[in-house]
């Protein structure tokens, strides 16, 4: 094989604007704000739908979802991983300690190696946004921690809950070009003879904690 | 500039394959059966998204435009990224593209690297080009797991082991992982897949990905998968090469409430699916501390320069147009002789090639338009295949094939009076050994691929020239 010798941009480049020939290059923002986006950008459904509609999907991909009330959070946390008979589990660096529950064997991410993450049992983190209509959790950072345990749960804040995918790029925008993460229910596959197998490389139980809004 | 597309420049031509391939009754089975869950799965996700049509619509304006523009969007994304820390290569065509990356792998001393799924990397001939430099890649989605393990090739851009059943995917597992034993449950061979990973996610260096979209404002990548293979290979390793073709980028992080949503549901059925990650250069907290982006062209610009054509660059790589296509559900991918098989295989092989090779693809189709109804992109396919048959027949013109001259003199007779009313008479006065019983139903040489299928009327004693110059003089002598 040759010596790599980059003069391909200033070739491809000029390839490109051949075949633009026609294009006025001082226009491409106003044309690209004409474009027509007549699909659905805002919510269209009542608060308790969009939740309901939330836990709905998750459950169709075969999450596990918990309710409760802020005050609850710590104890329902600790009934998920009493349920898996998990005895220990790393939080994110940034979890809140109130809402760990007594009686478990806590570490935040920081003091654990990649090697040592592949042997714990579960990782419990936050989110930044949800989207009902295809049940996604949507992460900022926490890639290792999120990937490698068997088993992760995720604390919701109802308020974070949107309908739709453009309302969460929208709340996304202002931390775009952070480390972001999409999940959508356990890690899976159907490449063989179509049919779902939850868990390839991914945790393979996802639990999905809602924390409700208090309502006056 | 060499362009390749796989091993495309090899293969036989779509009708000759595709007829030792329809013998084969386990792989249409294998075909029939996937592509009918995928296609009823996608029609209940479509089905209730209720601005479906919408959102296609937008999708096909933002590409439309992007191409438009994509010098100064390609630009802009190399100015994002490089300024987030990643470093922006440009490659011509395939050997270039594999000779940076190899560069890198060299540079950084490994001797293996994990793949993520990426039908760019096999354009180029990624793999190919690793291992005769002593390289050795590891693919780790399970389908492409099947693939390369088993020495075999993708029949399917989205799920390129659809051709396999679970019993052979059981056997080719055991003998390349040295199993002595194995059930053949999906859950079982699923198992061996992340048993036999896991450690090499952990271990290994460099990670080599493509991309679903780059994006020009923000620098970012995004890549969208199901196993979590994709996530274990963009994560965990030091250094992370992303080859991507420049079709890729897409103007502005918010188009991604677009494509996100056409995506899934085209792709897989499924409303999202698992796992989508978006990065930008390099993150400090974790992630690859090394990130390289390889854009490359491969015969896109050419595509771009023909106007009717280069909507075959909208293409998002749903695989929707296969798991439709009446043709592709009875051959498989492995008659389209690429790797980017069915209707926009049909379009794409042949275009990247500049036309030179896979001159029968064009016509692996009935044109019956299905292909066009579910493409999230709208990309009208059978306009540009009749586009595409345009073009082969003036190449082929230009010829000296049989055809060609029979083409030719053809149009001679055709374009005068005296001429054409000689040839029918020479034709009703030729004619008389092949009638029988009123039909024609053998004719010699070139003409008998007509007869071989359906039977011909013979040429009538009166044309219609002639009747209607009788019918005038009738007129006027009345």
């Amino acid at each position: 094989m040759p010596e790599a010798i980059c003069t391909s941009r200033a070739a491809i480049v000029d390839r490109i604007r051949a075949a633009n020939r026609s294009v006025d290059a001082a226009l491409c923002s106003a044309e690209y704000g004409s474009i027509a986006r007549e699909y659905q950008q805002s919510s269209s459904m009542y608060r308790a739908t969009v939740l309901a509609a939330f836990e709905e999907r998750l459950r169709e991909y075969g999450a596990c979802v918990y309710r409760t009330a802020s005050a609850g959070l710590p104890a329902k946390i600790g009934e998920v991983f009493v349920a898996h008979g998990q005895r220990s589990v790393v939080a994110a660096d940034d979890f809140p300690r109130r809402w760990l529950p007594e009686g478990f064997r806590w570490q935040t991410e920081a003091g654990v190696d990649t090697e040592a993450l592949n042997r714990t049992e579960g990782a419990v983190v936050t989110c930044e946004v949800a989207i009902a209509h295809t049940g996604t959790i949507i992460l900022k950072g926490v890639r290792r921690l999120t990937l490698l345990p068997d088993r992760l749960c995720c604390v919701v804040q109802e308020n974070q809950i949107v309908e739709t995918v453009p309302e969460a790029i929208d709340r996304m925008q202002s931390f775009a070009t952070d480390a972001l993460t999409f999940i959508s229910g356990p890690s899976a596959t159907a490449d063989i003879e179509m049919t779902r197998i939850s868990g390839v490389h991914g945790p393979r139980v996802l639990d999905v904690v809602i924390v409700l809004s208090q309502r006056d | 500039m060499s362009i390749r597309v796989g091993d495309a420049a090899e293969a036989p031509s779509f009708q000759k394959a595709a007829f030792a391939l329809i013998d084969d009754t386990q792989l249409r089975e294998n075909v029939r059966h996937a592509t009918d869950v995928i296609t009823r799965k996608r029609a209940q996700v479509v089905a209730e998204q209720h601005d479906w049509q919408e959102l296609r619509s937008a999708a096909s304006a933002i590409k439309a435009h992007t191409l438009r523009y994509l010098d100064q969007y390609l630009l802009q994304f190399e100015a994002a990224c490089t300024a987030a820390g990643g470093q922006v290569h440009w490659a011509a065509d395939a050997d270039e593209a594999n000779c940076i990356i190899l560069g890198l792998i060299q540079q950084y001393g490994a001797k293996e690297i994990i793949k993520v799924k990426t039908m760019t990397s096999d354009e180029i001939g990624l793999n190919k080009a690793l291992e005769a430099n002593g390289i050795c890649p590891h693919e780790t989605d399970l389908a492409d797991m099947i693939i390369q393990l088993g020495r075999d090739k993708p029949s399917h851009i989205v799920v390129p082991a659809l051709h396999k059943n679970r019993q052979q995917v059981r056997e080719i597992f055991m003998r390349a992982m040295g199993l002595k034993e194995l059930g053949d449950r999906p859950e079982d061979l699923t198992n061996a897949a992340r048993r036999y990973l896991r450690d090499k996610f952990l271990k290994v260096k460099i990670g080599i990905s493509g991309a679903n979209f780059l994006i020009a404002e923000t620098g970012g990548v995004c890549v969208v998968e199901s196993e979590g293979n994709g996530r274990m290979c963009l994560t965990l390793p030091d250094v992370l090469i992303t080859v991507a073709g420049i079709e890729k980028v897409i103007p502005s992080f918010r188009d991604l409430g677009v494509f996100l949503q056409l995506l899934p549901r085209s792709a897989t059925g499924e409303r999202m699916n698992p796992y989508n990650s978006l990065w930008t250069g390099v993150h400090k907290a974790e992630g690859p501390q090394q990130f390289h982006v390889v854009l490359l062209d491969n015969g896109r610009t050419g595509i771009l320069a023909d106007q009717e054509a280069r909507q075959t660059l909208y293409c998002i790589r749903c695989g929707a147009c296969l798991n439709t296509c009446p043709v592709y559900r009875q051959t498989g991918g492995h008659a389209y002789g690429s790797i980017y098989a069915g209707p926009i295989g049909a379009i794409l092989t042949p275009q990247l090639f500049d036309m030179q090779h896979a001159q029968s693809l064009p016509y692996a189709s009935s044109l019956c338009g299905a292909c066009y109804e579910v493409c999230p992109v709208k990309i009208n396919i059978p306009e540009v295949l009749i586009h595409l048959r345009g073009r082969v027949v003036r190449e082929r013109q230009s010829g000296a094939s049989p055809e060609a001259i029979g083409m030719k003199i053809m149009s001679r007779v055709f374009s005068s009076r005296r001429s054409f009313e000689a040839a029918q008479r020479l034709g009703w006065i030729g004619q008389w050994p092949f009638v029988s019983e009123g039909w024609i139903k053998y004719l010699p040489g070139m003409l008998g691929s007509w007869t071989a299928v359906r039977d011909l009327r013979p040429l009538p004693r009166q044309t219609f020239r002639n009747w209607w110059r009788e019918r005038e003089k009738g007129n006027n002598d009345a």
